[in-house]
C-alpha cells in the first residue's frame, strides 16, 4: 500500500501521458545567453568576468557571495558581451551576464575529468557540490551544500529523495529516473556517506510504476523505494517527510531539525555529475508541454538559454497560447514574455491555449469549507485570506498564515473561484516583513540592555 | 507559429494555481434545488396545487427581491447564482399549504432584503434567511402559520386523517402509526410530509458531496437523546414509546431542518469539531423547545439561535496548523 500525507490534498488531472514516454532530447543553446546573478535562495553571486572576456564551457563566471550562495558557470564557450539588466522569470529585469555563444563548446580546464567520489572526505564532497553551483532543483533553489552541511551528521536519520513529482504536466524527473536509474542510486550512495546513521528513502508517486520498478531493481542496499499515493501536494517537503517518516515539520523548523535531509532527483544527478565528472550545473531537463505546443517533450537545455529559443527548438507552438507558465500549473509562474533566460530552477514551459483562471469572475465566499478540507497544512484559507485582504496581519500570524506553503489546493477547489493564493502570498509577505522588523527591534533592545 | 507571434498576442498573467476544479457556487445551489425537489413533490401530492403555488410565490418573491434590490442599489445582479431560489424553496417548504399568498411574498422579502442583502448579500448573512423569515412569520401571524389543512391526500394509510400534525398528536398523549409515519404522507408544512422524500434529497446531497452527514446525524441523535433525558428527569418515562420517538424524529421540521437547513454553509461552523458542537447545541435547543415550550415545534428557532453562536464556535474550534498541533513551549522555536 502506498503511503501518503495526513490531511487535505487534491487530485487534479495529471496530463503527464503526452510526455512521460518521450526520451529526453538535447537542445543546442541559442546565440546569446543570459545568466542572472540571482538563481538561488541567498546572496546573489558576484561576477568574476567582465565585458570582452573569453569564457569556456564550464568556466566560473560568478562567485558565491557568502556561505548561503553558489557560483554560476557558463554553459557555452564564447565572449562576455555585457553585464546588464535583462528580463527574468521574476517578472522584472535583473543583472545578468550576457555571453555570445561561439558554437564550439570548448571545455574549461578539468571539465569532464573523471574523479572518484568514493575517496573524497565529506568536506570535499560538499565543496565539490558548492563549486559546481548546485541548488535544489525541485523549485526553491536552496544551495545544496548548505542543506548537506549539518552540524551533527549523526542526528540525520533519513536522507530523503523527493521523486514524487506531484505537479500535473511535469515529467522531467520521471524521465530522469528511467534514463539514469543507476546514476540516481549511485548519487544517493555518495550523499549517504555524509550522514553515517541515515537511511535513504526514495518517495515516488504510484502513478509512475515504471520508475518504481526500475529503481527497485537498481536500489540494492543503498536506498529503499517507497511508493506514495498520487495526491497533490505529495512532493511538498513537509507532506513528503510526514508521509515517509511520520515526523511533522512547521515553518519554523528545518528538515534537519527533525533528522531529515531532502534532495530532489535532478539535484542528486547534478551532484553526481559534479562529483564523478567535474561538470558544474549548466544543463537542466525541462518539460515543454501543454495543448498549445506542437510536440510535447522533455529536453535537456543549457542554463542561460532563452525560453523563446527552447520553445522554438522543442517544436514551437501550434496555436497562440493564452497562458505560458514556467513550472507546473499549481505553483508555476505565469510569464508575459519568453524573452527570459533559463535558470537552474527552471522546470518547464507549459503553454495553454485557454486560460480558465485569470479572467474568471469570483463570487462571494459561501463558507463551504472546501478550502479547509483541501489544505494540507490544516489552515482555514478563506479566513486567512479575509484577514490578509483586510491587512489584519496580527491575526493572520496568530491563525497560522505563515504556515501556508502556497500549494494552491485551496484555490483549486474553491467553488467561488476566489484568488486565495494571491491573498495568502500578500499576507505572508507583509506579515514576514513585520516579523523580521519585530525580531530586529527585539535584538536591538537586547543589545542596548546588555550595554546598560 | 513562432514564439514571437505568441508574445505579441494577448498573454494572460495571474497568480498560481493556473488550473481550477469544475466546482462552482451555482452548481452547488443547483444541487440543493434538485435535492429539494422530492420533498416539494411530496408536498404537492399531499396538499394539491395550492402547495405548488405557495412554493412558486416564495421563490418568485425571493428572486425578485434580490433582483430589485441590486437594481436599485446599482450592484451587479447575482440572482443567476440560484441562492435566492434555494432560500425561496426552503421558505416555501416551511409554510403550511393553507397560508394566504401574501405570506410567502412577505416572507421572501423579509428573508432576502432584511436577513441577506442588508447584511451584505450572499455569504454574509449570520442567520439562515428562510428560517429567520419563517420565525418572523410565526411570531407575527401565529394562527395562520399553525393552521394545517383538514384534508390531504395519502398513499395507503387507513387510519383517520386529522388536522393535527404528528407532534401535536403525541403532545396530547395520542398515538401515531409508526409504519405510516415512515412511509406515508403526514400532515405538517409543505416540505415535512414525507420522510422518504426528505431522505432521498439528503442522499442526493451526500452523493454529490455537497454536504457531509455530520451535522444532520448529530443533530437528530442529540435531539432524541435530550428529549429522552428531559422526559426521564420530568418523570414522564411512560411517554417514551416507540411511537413517541418516531414522531419526534420524523414529525415536524426536524428531518427537513437537519438535512437542508442546519448544514447551510454560510451559517454553520467550518471545522468538524465545530459542526459537532453546533449540532449538539441545536439538538439541545430543539428538545427544550419541544418538551417545555408552548408550541410543539422548535427546529426553526433552534437553528437560528444556533446560527448566532456559530462565530463563537468557529473561534474556539479553529484547527491547529499541521506541525503545530502541540502547544509550543514558552521560549521555544517560534
Amino acid at each position: 500500500m502506498s503511503l501518503t500525507f495526513l490531511r487535505g490534498g487534491i487530485h487534479p488531472p495529471a496530463h503527464k501521458d503526452s510526455t512521460e514516454l518521450e526520451p529526453i532530447r538535447d537542445i543546442e543553446p541559442g546565440e546569446v545567453l543570459f545568466f542572472p546573478l540571482s538563481q538561488h535562495i541567498g546572496a546573489p553571486s558576484v561576477p568574476v568576468v567582465a565585458a570582452g572576456d573569453t569564457v569556456r564551457m564550464g568556466d566560473r563566471i560568478a562567485d558565491a557571495a557568502g556561505f548561503v550562495s553558489v557560483p554560476i558557470h557558463s554553459s557555452v564557450s564564447g565572449t562576455v558581451v555585457a553585464i546588464r539588466p535583462h528580463m527574468t522569470l521574476k517578472g522584472e529585469p535583473e543583472t545578468c551576464i550576457e555571453i555570445s555563444n561561439d558554437g564550439l563548446y570548448t571545455p574549461a580546464e578539468g571539465y569532464g575529468e573523471p574523479r572518484d567520489p568514493g575517496s573524497m572526505t565529506p568536506d570535499e564532497i560538499r565543496n565539490a557540490i558548492r563549486d559546481a553551483g548546485i541548488v535544489g532543483l525541485g523549485g526553491a533553489g536552496f544551495p545544496m551544500h548548505v542543506k548537506l552541511a549539518v552540524k551533527e551528521p549523526d542526528t540525520i536519520d533519513y536522507l530523503i529523495c523527493n521523486a514524487s513529482e506531484c505537479e500535473p504536466y511535469l515529467t522531467s524527473d520521471a524521465r530522469l529516473m528511467l534514463e539514469r536509474t543507476a546514476d540516481l542510486v549511485r548519487g544517493l550512495g555518495y550523499l549517504k556517506t555524509l550522514f553515517p546513521k541515515a537511511k535513504c528513502l526514495v518517495g515516488v508517486e504510484d502513478n509512475k510504476p515504471a520508475c518504481i520498478e526500475a529503481l527497485k531493481k537498481e536500489s540494492g542496499d543503498v536506498c529503499e523505494i517507497v511508493p506514495l499515493k498520487a495526491r497533490y501536494p505529495q512532493g511538498g517537503e513537509r507532506m513528503l517527510i510526514q508521509a515517509l517518516t511520520g515526523r511533522r515539520l512547521n515553518s519554523s523548523l528545518l528538515p534537519a531539525q527533525v533528522g531529515c535531509v531532502v534532495v530532489n532527483v535532478a539535484s542528486v544527478l547534478a551532484a553526481l555529475d559534479a562529483l564523478e565528472k567535474n561538470i558544474p550545473l549548466i544543463r537542466k531537463v525541462m518539460t515543454v508541454t501543454g495543448d498549445a505546443v506542437n510536440t510535447p517533450c522533455n529536453v535537456r537545455v543549457s542554463t542561460g538559454d532563452l525560453y523563446s529559443h527552447v520553445a522554438e527548438a522543442a517544436g514551437g507552438f501550434s496555436v497562440t497560447p493564452e497562458k505560458m507558465i514556467s513550472g507546473g500549473p499549481m505553483m508555476g509562474i505565469a510569464m508575459f514574455t519568453l524573452d527570459i533566460p533559463v535558470v537552474k530552477t527552471s522546470a518547464s514551459i507549459l503553454a495553454l491555449t485557454k486560460d480558465p483562471v485569470a479572467k474568471k469572475d469570483m463570487s462571494p465566499c459561501i463558507r463551504c469549507g472546501a478550502c479547509m478540507q483541501a489544505c494540507p497544512e490544516r489552515l482555514v484559507p478563506q479566513y486567512l485570506a479575509l484577514l490578509s485582504d483586510r491587512n489584519n496581519f496580527e491575526l493572520f500570524e496568530r491563525y497560522g498564515g505563515m504556515e501556508c506553503i502556497e500549494c494552491g489546493s485551496c484555490a483549486y477547489v474553491c467553488p467561488a473561484k476566489r484568488p486565495l493564493v494571491q491573498s495568502m502570498r500578500y499576507g505572508r509577505r507583509e506579515t514576514g516583513a513585520l516579523i523580521r522588523a519585530r525580531k530586529a527591534a527585539a535584538q536591538k533592545a537586547a543589545g542596548e540592555g546588555g550595554k546598560a | 507559429m513562432s514564439t514571437e507571434t505568441a508574445q505579441a498576442s494577448r498573454i494572460h498573467v495571474s497568480v498560481s494555481p493556473h488550473i481550477r476544479s469544475s466546482a462552482s457556487t451555482t452548481r452547488i445551489m443547483l444541487d440543493v434545488c434538485i435535492a429539494l425537489l422530492p420533498p416539494s413533490i411530496a408536498g404537492i401530492v399531499a396538499f394539491g396545487y395550492r402547495a405548488a403555488l405557495v412554493l412558486v410565490m416564495a421563490v418568485a418573491s425571493c428572486v425578485l427581491t434580490e433582483f430589485l434590490f441590486e437594481k436599485i442599489t446599482r450592484r451587479p445582479v447575482t440572482v443567476g447564482d440560484l441562492s435566492a431560489v434555494v432560500t425561496g424553496l426552503i421558505l416555501g417548504l416551511n409554510l403550511p399549504s393553507t397560508v394566504p399568498f401574501w405570506i410567502p411574498v412577505l416572507g421572501g422579502v423579509f428573508a432576502i432584503l432584511i436577513v441577506k442583502m442588508f447584511f451584505g448579500g450572499l455569504g454574509q448573512n449570520f442567520m439562515n434567511p428562510a428560517l429567520a423569515a419563517r420565525c418572523f412569520l410565526l411570531i407575527s401571524f401565529a394562527k395562520i402559520m399553525t393552521t394545517f389543512p383538514a384534508t390531504f391526500r395519502v398513499l395507503f394509510s387507513t387510519s383517520a386523517l386529522t388536522e393535527a400534525t404528528p407532534l401535536a398528536i403525541i403532545r396530547e398523549g395520542g398515538e401515531i402509526n409508526v409504519v405510516e409515519m415512515l412511509f406515508d404522507l403526514h400532515n405538517g408544512c409543505i416540505g415535512e410530509v414525507s420522510v422518504v422524500c426528505i431522505l432521498l434529497g439528503f442522499i442526493y446531497l451526500l452523493v454529490r458531496k455537497v454536504i457531509t452527514p455530520l451535522i444532520p446525524c448529530v443533530y437528530v441523535a442529540s435531539t432524541v437523546a435530550f428529549v429522552v433525558l428531559f422526559q426521564l428527569i420530568g418523570g414522564n418515562a411512560a411517554m417514551l414509546t416507540s411511537s413517541y420517538l418516531v414522531a419526534q424524529v420524523c414529525g415536524g421540521g426536524l428531518l427537513l431542518g437537519a438535512c437542508f437547513m442546519a448544514n447551510d454553509y454560510v451559517t454553520s461552523p467550518m471545522s468538524a469539531l465545530g459542526c459537532a458542537i453546533y449540532a449538539v447545541l441545536l439538538g439541545l435547543l430543539t428538545s427544550i423547545f419541544r418538551v417545555f415550550g408552548t408550541s410543539s415545534e422548535g427546529v426553526s428557532y433552534a437553528i437560528i439561535i444556533g446560527n448566532c453562536i456559530v462565530p463563537l464556535i468557529d473561534r474556539v474550534t479553529l484547527p491547529r496548523p499541521f506541525g503545530r498541533e502541540k502547544r509550543e513551549k514558552k521560549g521555544g522555536a517560534a
